[in-house]
């Protein structure tokens, strides 16, 4: 399965959630990432519900403060 | 003086520019985007710029020499040596001087030709309203940096209908946003829901920015003040910028209002502002 993380081309071995494709993507800190679906924004209590298709286009959007807080 | 075309030099004498400032503002008097007309609109305009620190150094310096006519500056810090590797409005002279009085001298050194209004103190539920309303601002920055203030920020500019830009920044990265009511734009809390966990926040000592971020993405934010006012070109609004300095990437990523936003959804929870606990963090 093909899709797009953040804009680059990724590909699944099977079907995932986005708790599951966080985990992939090594994200340390998920409770830092908001994360869009093909231009929505997913609510956090939905991560592990949320199945991920193919040509999904995936984006992290990270916490930024102004330097003084590590957010990955 | 740079020569100006007979168009733009009547212009320049129907709105009552000084020698000084058609001097001084010459290119972007000679911008057709800009023109006279559009540099006394900035003459005119108020600018709010919440914390004088890495971002909101660069955007206040920018601001006040483009010649935006009046500029408030909001923080309760005073400058401490670690500061100057990155906001570049204080000098080595200004540690342990309230930051806005060092941010006030240096750009009205920069540009006697603006007002410049300082609040000493931190944005917080109780205040930021009374600010905001102090001078009708036409824009507010926020230059922050701690989610509390963003979430802060981002509600009150919702409740009083207030454009602003957000932006964040870390390490080699950093991020913009432009919010403008009345134009079915995405706020700061349709894409983040809440302030992290206290929990989730690390230690600092993983923490740091490079110098330049605050820099490039303040700049940013001053741009978008400077085009909002000016009415030209696309602004942020439903996107978000992302850079990246180890790549040298920059990314326009589209963002829809999210209709469950808790400030500006359809049907809003949030009628009031409040204070959320701010992570303690020093270097």
């Amino acid at each position: 399965m093909q899709i797009k993380v953040n804009g680059k081309l990724k590909r699944l071995e099977s079907s995932v959630n986005i708790l599951e494709l966080l985990t992939i993507e090594q994200v340390k800190m998920p409770e830092m990432v908001s994360v869009e679906v093909n231009g929505e924004i997913v609510d956090r209590e939905d991560f592990d519900k949320i199945l991920i298709k193919e040509n999904d286009i995936i984006e992290f959007l990270y916490f930024m403060g102004g330097g003084t807080i590590e957010f990955k | 003086m740079i020569l100006l075309s007979f168009c733009i030099l009547w212009e320049v004498v129907r709105l009552n520019l000084s020698d000084q400032q058609i001097d001084r503002y010459s290119r972007h008097i000679i911008l057709s985007e800009v023109g006279p007309e559009g540099q006394e609109k900035l003459l005119n305009s108020k600018v709010l710029v919440i914390g004088t620190g890495g971002l909101g150094a660069p955007a206040a310096m920018f601001l006040a020499a483009a010649g935006v006519g009046t500029i408030g500056l909001v923080d309760g810090d005073v400058v401490e040596l670690s500061n100057l590797q990155r906001q570049i409005i204080h000098q080595t002279k200004d540690v342990g001087k309230p930051k806005v009085i060092s941010g006030k001298e240096t750009i009205l050194e920069m540009n006697p030709d603006i007002n410049v209004f300082t609040y000493n103190d931190f944005a917080t539920a109780s205040n930021i309203l009374d600010i905001i309303k102090d001078k009708d601002y036409d824009f507010i920055i926020d230059g922050t940096d701690n989610f509390s203030a963003k979430f802060l920020i981002n509600d009150a500019c919702v409740l009083a209908q207030k454009p602003f830009s957000h932006a964040g920044i870390i390490r080699f990265f950093g991020q913009l946003t432009t919010y403008i009511p009345n134009n079915n734009t995405p706020c700061y809390r349709c894409i983040f829901k809440e302030p992290p966990p206290e929990g989730a926040v690390p230690t600092c000592s993983e923490a740091g920015v490079l110098g330049v971020m605050g820099g490039v993405i303040g700049t940013l934010q001053a741009t978008e003040a400077i085009k909002y006012l000016l009415n030209i070109g696309e602004s942020l609004a439903g996107y978000i910028l992302t850079y990246d300095a180890i790549t040298m990437e920059f990314r326009k990523i589209k963002l829809n209002k999210n209709t469950k936003c808790g400030v500006c959804g359809v049907d809003p929870h949030i009628k009031t502002l409040v204070d959320y606990n701010k992570p303690s963090c020093s270097f």
